[in-house]
């Protein structure tokens, strides 16, 4: 069963949303930037390890989806300026999308999947770049508005400046976070790494292996889609690049970095690669090299990530899971 | 419809420098069971090893092959024995992560080294010109990569099925214990293929300098074609690369001419298609 925070845990998390809150306060708009940069890269991660960590699928299509997201969310806003359209619009697409071409990856595991996702992420992408007429070609999507969130009857929000929209990037990311926590802690999270460790063992005690994956495949997703549709209105402008297969190593990166056998690797991992690319773009402009180095010495050493060094030395306790699968014959 | 045939024509030798990255790709993943992220890398540094000794320092064309061939060996060599080796046990996911990681720092390394995109050398005179077919000027040098693409695939076969290391490649390929058992130095078998795939790109990269531009991230694109190569002639299928490098390189060839919207969005299609419905590949037996 999943360890329910300790108390101390608990003091920092709540200590760590507050000074959340509190940020835009003290930030200068350029570390507001960052720090929303960073909670959808959170998002988006934590969507991609729910498939990778939990249910053992490597996806090297999930910047798919994130465009999927984003480019369903800059098409509402462009044509019906309400942010919470144009959020809802987008994630429920990417979730549609996902669903559809998710019936079809599941079929395969391993590198077939990979393959296969790989596929389906780059035709999202050649569709970004051909289809002028809707996508804008390689020019992408231009002069997105960060229109009022207004959602009818209830409440009006301008979320037109930073700041204010700052507070909408981190609301959505932390219901994010808690349903994703509330998901792995649930039976579908308990089965899934059931599957991941193994199938036939799941298959015996009656699990419909298949409809998990989608399920999973779906719901990252969906989180792939949430991040797109923060970023819309963020960046103003979204261009085909954010569909490339390359994007789709992103969280891939902040997943390995943090650690996917613990349930914040991702979160921290996100948070580490902006702090990591921050601090070494200030030095050189060459800053893959070092990411590519770290991502040796991860892969050949430190494969748990940093989350799993400091769970294992500040909680004795709790065990962190051994992190070597061994490949099946 | 004689510029139907001539299409065709462009399209093959295209098909050629498709077949040369992935049959070293599909040689790797045959035997070692890796699926190298990195490949399209190699191709990218034996084009850029071939451009300094042929395009900046002016040596020999042949010699400059060579050479690149070495260079991307050595770094072949060095991957497997100092990387790859130590993580064959552990899922095959970390192996990708390992090698997209190299693609990462190989791409910054020519950024620094060279600094971007070259130009263009000239091709060597003897290579230069144009021939007539189908009443219009087809280059010699389209001809020569053509000839050279056929013989690297009749190299290919004769070395694996009539040569004793080919032989022994292939017994490790099929059964890794089994090949031990009987006295195979399996880990130098691993090593030699390795080397011997970063080669076959570097010989892609290395004949496309007098033609073809090459960038830093060049690696990323072709090695997304390799895989479309290996996935629909199966992947660890030689014969099925040779057959399916001439299928991408000449439709993409008529692709370009007639449906130029479509055709990335076809061919990821026909990749997609491939792994639903065959997954061990158009051409297996």
């Amino acid at each position: 069963m999943g360890v329910r925070p300790s108390r101390r845990l608990a003091v920092f998390l709540a200590a760590l949303v507050a000074a959340l809150f509190l940020f835009p306060l003290v930030a200068r708009s350029y570390s507001l930037y960052l720090a929303m940069q960073i909670l959808i890269l959170s998002v988006f991660s934590l969507g991609f390890n729910l498939l990778f960590g939990y249910a053992g699928l490597l996806s090297f299509g999930q910047a798919g989806f994130f465009a999927v997201g984003a480019y369903g969310c800059a098409k509402i806003l462009l044509a019906v300026p309400n942010l919470f359209l144009g959020l809802v619009g987008g994630i429920v697409a990417a979730g549609i999308v996902a669903f559809l071409l998710g019936i079809l990856c599941v079929r395969h595991t391993r590198i077939y999947f990979s393959m296969l996702t790989l596929a389906f992420g780059m035709m999202i992408f050649s569709i970004a770049l051909k289809w002028r007429d809707f996508t804008g070609g390689d020019d992408g999507l231009v002069g997105i508005p960060r229109a009022p969130l207004e959602i009818p009857g209830l409440l009006t929000i301008g979320v037109a400046n930073l700041e204010q929209y700052y507070y909408v990037v981190l609301v959505v990311s932390l219901l994010s976070v808690l349903g994703m926590y509330r998901l792995v802690h649930s039976p579908l999270g308990l089965t899934l790494q059931a599957i991941r460790d193994s199938e036939s063992r799941a298959e015996f005690a009656g699990v419909p292996v298949r409809n998990y994956r989608l399920v999973a495949f779906t719901i990252a997703g969906l989180y792939a889609g949430v991040a797109g549709a923060l970023l819309a209105p963020l960046e103003n402008t979204i261009t085909p690049p954010i569909a490339h297969w390359s994007a789709s190593a992103e969280p891939v990166m902040a997943t390995l970095l943090g650690g996917i056998h613990v349930f914040g690797g991702p979160i921290v991992g996100a948070f580490l690669f902006f702090m990591i690319k921050d601090i070494i773009v200030r030095f050189t402009q060459y800053w893959l090299i070092w990411l590519g180095a770290i991502v040796v010495i991860l892969v050949m050493g430190f494969r748990g990530g940093v989350l799993s060094i400091l769970v294992e030395r500040l909680m004795p306790w709790r065990p962190t899971r051994p992190m070597v699968t061994r490949r099946k014959a | 419809m004689d510029s139907v045939l001539f299409q065709g024509l462009i399209g093959l030798s295209m098909a050629m420098y498709l077949w040369l990255i992935s049959a070293g790709l599909t040689i790797i993943f045959g035997v070692l069971r890796i699926v190298n992220f990195a490949h399209g890398s190699l191709y990218m540094v034996g084009a850029y090893l071939a451009f300094t000794f042929y395009g900046l320092l002016g040596w020999p064309f042949w010699l400059a092959i060579v050479l690149s061939l070495l260079g991307t060996g050595l770094l072949g060599f060095v991957m497997e024995r100092g990387f790859l080796r130590r993580i064959y046990g552990i899922d095959e996911a970390y192996q990708l992560l390992l090698t997209f990681g190299f693609i990462l720092i190989l791409d910054d390394l020519v950024k620094i080294v060279w600094g971007g995109v070259f130009k263009i050398p000239q091709i060597p005179a003897f290579l230069d010109g144009a021939w007539s077919v189908f009443g219009r000027p087809f280059p010699v040098y389209n001809t020569f990569i053509i000839g050279i693409g056929v013989l690297v695939a009749v190299g290919l076969w004769a070395l694996f099925e009539k040569t004793w290391w080919g032989r022994t490649v292939r017994a490790t390929a099929s059964d890794r214990e089994m090949a031990n058992a009987i006295g195979v130095n399996v880990p130098r078998v691993f090593s030699g293929v390795f080397v011997f795939g970063s080669m076959l790109a570097a010989l892609g990269g290395a004949l496309g300098t007098p033609v073809r531009v090459v960038a830093p991230g060049i690696g990323a694109t072709m090695i997304i074609q390799a895989f479309i190569i290996t996935v629909i002639g199966g992947l660890g299928n030689l014969k099925g690369a040779f057959v399916s490098s001439l299928i991408v390189g000449i439709l993409s060839a008529y692709g370009t001419l007639f449906f130029p919207v479509f055709e990335l969005f076809f061919i990821f299609v026909i990749m997609a298609v491939v792994l639903l419905v065959r997954p061990q590949g158009l051409f297996a037996r």
